[in-house]
Order: C-alpha cells, then sequence, then structure tokens
C-alpha cells in the first residue's frame, strides 16, 4: 500500500525534482569557478550555510514576525472578502457598485501607495497588514462572488419549488456550492499575503524576512538575502499545502478526490 | 387537479414574439399526463410557470379547484423535477431526500427519516441510503430524484424529461420501474418527453404542444387500460396507437 503511495509520488514528482537538481549542480559549478562574484551570485551551498549560521535569527525573529504579518492579513482578508462577495451576491446592487471599485483596488501599484499606509499605521504590524489585506483581499472576494453564482441557478429554482426562501437557499445549495472556487481564491490569496508581507516589511520596518533579505541586499551578503528568499518561497508552499489539504478534507465527500 | 386556461409567455419585452399562446390544459387527478412537442416550444418553460417560478403573461393557472393564484403562492405547492437530477453530491441519498423536510420543518426528523427508508425500499433503493450521489449509476441517480420529488409531500408533480438522459437500456428498465410503482403513488403527473413510446406507454392522455403565436395544445387520448406492462409496446393496439400519435404529429407539422 505505502510503498505504491511512494511509488506514485515518485513518478509524479521525479521529473521536477530531476530538474531542480540539474540546476543546483549547474549553479554550483558556475559559482566555483570562480568567473562571478559571489555578491553577484552566491553558490546554492553559500546559501545553505548562511541559513546555517543565521538560523538563529531567521527562525528565532523573522520568520514569525512575517508569519503574523501573514496570518493577520490572510484572516482579515478572509473575513471580509467573504462577507463582501456573499453580500454582493445577496444584493444586486451591491455588486453593480462595488465590483468596478474592487479592479481598481487592484490596478493600483501597491508600492506607490505604501508610504501612505506608513503614515497613517506607522512602522507597526498594521502598516503590513494594511498591504497584505489589500493584495490578498481581491482573489477571495472574487472566489465568493463568482462560485456564489456560478452553476447555482437550477439549483436556486429546485430549492424554490421546495418552497426554500433566501437564506435557505443560500445555506443549502449556494455555499455548498461555491466552496470549490472560494478555496481556489484562499489558494491565490494565501500565497499573495506572502508576497504582501515581504513589500510591507521592504517599505519600513526592522523585522521579518524582507526586511532580513532586503538589508542583507544593501550589505552585499547576497547569501544571506537568498536564503531569506528561500525562507520566504517556502513559507509560501507550506501555507499552499495547507489550504490545499483543507479544501480536500472539505471536498472529499463529493467524489472529486477520491 | 389543475386547470390552466388561455396562458401565453414570451421572454423580455411583451411584444416580442410569444413562446407560446393559447394554452389549455385539465389535469384530473391521480392522472398520468405526457406533453409532447418540439425543441423550443415552450414546455419546460410552461412546467416552470406551473410551479411558480416563472410569471405567465396572460392566461389563469388555477390549483386544487381554487380561485387562480399568482406564480410566487404556487412555489412549494407543486412537484418539480428538472432534467438533470441536481443531486447535491455532498449529502448521502438519505440526507438528499430529506431536503424537502429540512425546508418545510413539518414533523420529528425521526418521522421523517422512517418514511424516506420506507421509500427507499419501495422504490428499489433499499441499501442505498448511506451511499452519496456519485457512487450510483445513472438511473438510480434518477431514481433518487424522482424519490426526492415525492418526498416534498405535493399532489402534483412536473417531471420535464426525467429519463431523457439516460441510455436506452436503463430508460426501459425505469418504465418498467415507475409502470410497477405507480398503482400505489395516488399522485398526478404531468410529463415532458420526446419520446413517443414513452409518452404512450406511461401516460392517459398526451397533450400536443404547438409553440409560437398561433400554437396550442391538442388532446390526444391514449385508451390503454392499467395496470400496464412494460412490454406492451409490441402489441398490436399499441403501434395502432403509436402510428396514430404520429400521423397527428405530422398534421400539426410538428414532426
Amino acid at each position: 500500500m505505502t510503498t505504491v503511495f511512494y511509488r506514485r509520488l515518485l513518478r509524479e514528482y521525479s521529473p521536477a525534482i530531476l530538474l531542480v537538481l540539474l540546476i543546483l549542480a549547474v549553479w554550483e559549478t558556475v559559482s566555483r569557478l570562480g568567473q562571478i562574484p559571489p555578491f553577484i551570485l552566491p553558490a546554492p551551498t553559500a546559501i545553505w550555510s548562511a541559513l546555517m549560521e543565521e538560523r538563529g535569527l531567521l527562525f528565532g525573529v523573522h520568520m514569525p514576525a512575517t508569519l503574523l504579518e501573514v496570518l493577520t492579513g490572510f484572516a482579515l482578508s478572509v473575513f471580509c472578502g467573504s462577507l463582501l462577495g456573499t453580500g454582493m451576491h445577496l444584493f444586486r446592487p451591491l455588486a453593480k457598485a462595488l465590483y468596478p471599485l474592487l479592479i481598481i483596488s487592484q490596478t493600483i501599484p501597491l508600492v506607490a501607495l505604501s508610504p501612505l499606509f506608513i503614515m497613517w499605521f506607522g512602522y507597526t504590524l498594521w502598516s503590513k497588514v494594511a498591504v497584505v489585506f489589500l493584495t490578498a483581499f481581491f482573489p477571495v472576494v472574487v472566489g465568493t462572488y463568482d462560485g456564489l453564482g456560478k452553476n447555482t441557478e437550477q439549483y436556486r429554482e429546485l430549492l424554490l419549488t421546495l418552497g426554500a426562501n433566501r437564506w435557505q437557499i443560500l445555506r443549502k445549495a449556494a455555499v455548498p456550492l461555491a466552496l470549490p472556487s472560494f478555496f481556489s481564491g484562499l489558494k491565490l490569496s494565501v500565497v499573495y499575503c506572502v508576497i504582501g508581507a515581504t513589500i510591507g516589511e521592504w517599505l519600513g520596518g526592522s523585522r521579518g524576512l524582507g526586511y532580513f533579505s532586503r538589508r542583507m541586499a544593501g550589505n552585499l551578503q547576497s547569501a544571506e538575502m537568498f536564503a531569506a528568499v528561500v525562507l520566504l518561497s517556502a513559507l509560501g508552499i507550506t501555507l499552499f499545502l495547507c489550504i490545499a489539504t483543507l479544501e480536500k478534507l472539505f471536498l472529499k465527500k463529493r467524489g472529486r478526490y477520491s | 387537479m389543475i386547470n390552466i386556461a388561455n396562458l401565453s409567455y414570451s421572454f423580455g419585452a411583451a411584444s416580442r414574439a410569444p413562446v407560446f399562446s393559447g394554452i389549455s390544459m385539465k389535469v384530473r387527478r391521480g392522472e398520468f399526463i405526457s406533453v409532447v412537442g418540439a425543441s423550443g416550444c415552450g414546455k419546460s418553460t410552461l412546467f416552470k410557470i406551473i410551479a411558480g417560478l416563472l410569471e405567465p403573461g396572460s392566461g389563469e393557472v388555477s390549483l386544487h379547484g381554487q380561485p387562480p393564484n399568482s406564480a410566487s403562492e404556487r412555489l412549494g405547492q407543486v412537484g418539480y423535477m428538472p432534467q438533470r437530477d441536481l443531486l447535491l453530491p455532498w449529502r448521502t441519498v438519505l440526507d438528499n431526500c430529506l431536503l424537502p423536510w429540512e425546508l418545510k420543518r413539518s414533523g420529528s426528523k425521526e418521522e421523517a427519516v422512517i418514511q424516506i427508508r420506507s421509500m427507499l425500499q419501495q422504490f428499489g433503493l433499499g441499501d442505498t441510503g448511506s451511499a452519496y450521489p456519485h457512487e450510483l449509476s445513472g438511473g438510480m441517480r434518477q431514481r433518487v430524484a424522482v424519490l426526492r420529488t415525492i418526498a416534498a409531500g405535493n399532489e402534483l408533480l412536473l417531471l420535464d424529461e426525467p429519463f431523457g438522459a439516460l441510455d436506452a437500456i436503463t430508460k426501459r428498465e425505469l418504465h418498467r420501474w415507475l409502470l410497477e410503482l405507480w398503482s400505489g403513488l395516488d399522485k398526478t403527473v404531468l410529463f415532458i418527453t420526446h419520446d413517443l413510446e414513452e409518452a404512450l406507454l406511461l401516460s392517459d392522455r398526451i397533450y400536443l404542444m404547438t409553440g409560437g403565436a398561433g400554437g396550442g395544445m391538442q388532446e390526444f387520448i391514449t385508451g390503454l387500460p392499467r395496470p400496464r406492462h412494460h412490454s406492451q409496446n409490441y402489441e398490436p393496439q399499441f403501434v395502432a396507437l403509436r402510428q396514430d400519435l404520429e400521423l397527428k404529429l405530422y398534421d400539426n407539422r410538428l414532426l
């Protein structure tokens, strides 16, 4: 049973793993030849040893700081985003009024706007959370709103003929039908959260992996910078996998994942 | 049971050509009535009006001999089953069938569960109560959908091509199933189909529907005695009826 599982896993992911190993090998070789200075392109092994050297600071201080920003921003995005998406689904005028604004909010370059956040919230957690929220709530709203409206018309009619009211239609059919789309939104959102937190820390602050990577880049300590970037990426992947697992648990009964 | 007088409907502005007009029909208690007509003549729209999902352009619908009422008042009074089974994929068969009870909350849950379980038995679905819809065959899902429609407790059932998406063998199986079940059900059924044999085999009367401005309903009485048998369609009387029906459709330019 388990051997079959591992064999399947191997077959599924071995091409990707092989490619990554190949890239790392070429990268290491090029760096060791000494043609490229380490502050331009540090070797993978140098990045690894930087990661080990700074692990106390990285895992003890900066990672928790970034994680707190990400999780706070994500929670806020999910709460406000699903509320807004549901509200827009229930009240057509609200959707018509808000949809254009939502799209405009996504076309504003956040980096340009963030000095304003610093002025409003100072160098606190909340200036970063604001950036995270603005990047991450959009996929949640769209996922919720589209999910509630899609494929639900026939179910809505059926429930109406069974004597259901609006609230019952939402609870018994529309919300469960919206879950796949909602989770797609969450998966996008959680990845955006990490990016948002990094941008937020770049703009000002004293803690976090984004802050650390920027400071190291300023010092030409590229290996340390890369170490922080690797951790940021790992953080994004882990959070994404968490949501994907949650999704599987929720949608398991429908037979799509059996 | 239901009386429909001079019904018409058009999409959008009333000035546009109507989907159908001049539709009148009368259905008595306990009858099985089929509605046959070309695609797009408005059969499904007619059903939606009767179920209360759409308001007709003009004309009247009255249920149970009461004065004619508006569409929204009919919601919840007429059982309606669309072509797709529309079972909720995250609910077991039992929970799907409990949906009508959940929405109305009449009586205790235990009673409802007991009732559904005995219906599942009666419908030949006895051991599927805890299965999920994706674990069932197409024919079984359709049976569950019929059961759910009946479990809503309305006397009048509108079935919109319930067997339309099934393969020929499964369809025959369900005809046999429905004929065996029919006498014990004590329901009144309006049934949309494109299958003439199906219409003749199952119904007491058939309405031929013509859409558009000058259309209307034409009645065709099958006159086959009940109880019926699923292989009756090979008897000469049945074949003659079928020929009659086809001729009539041809005369009405429906075929």
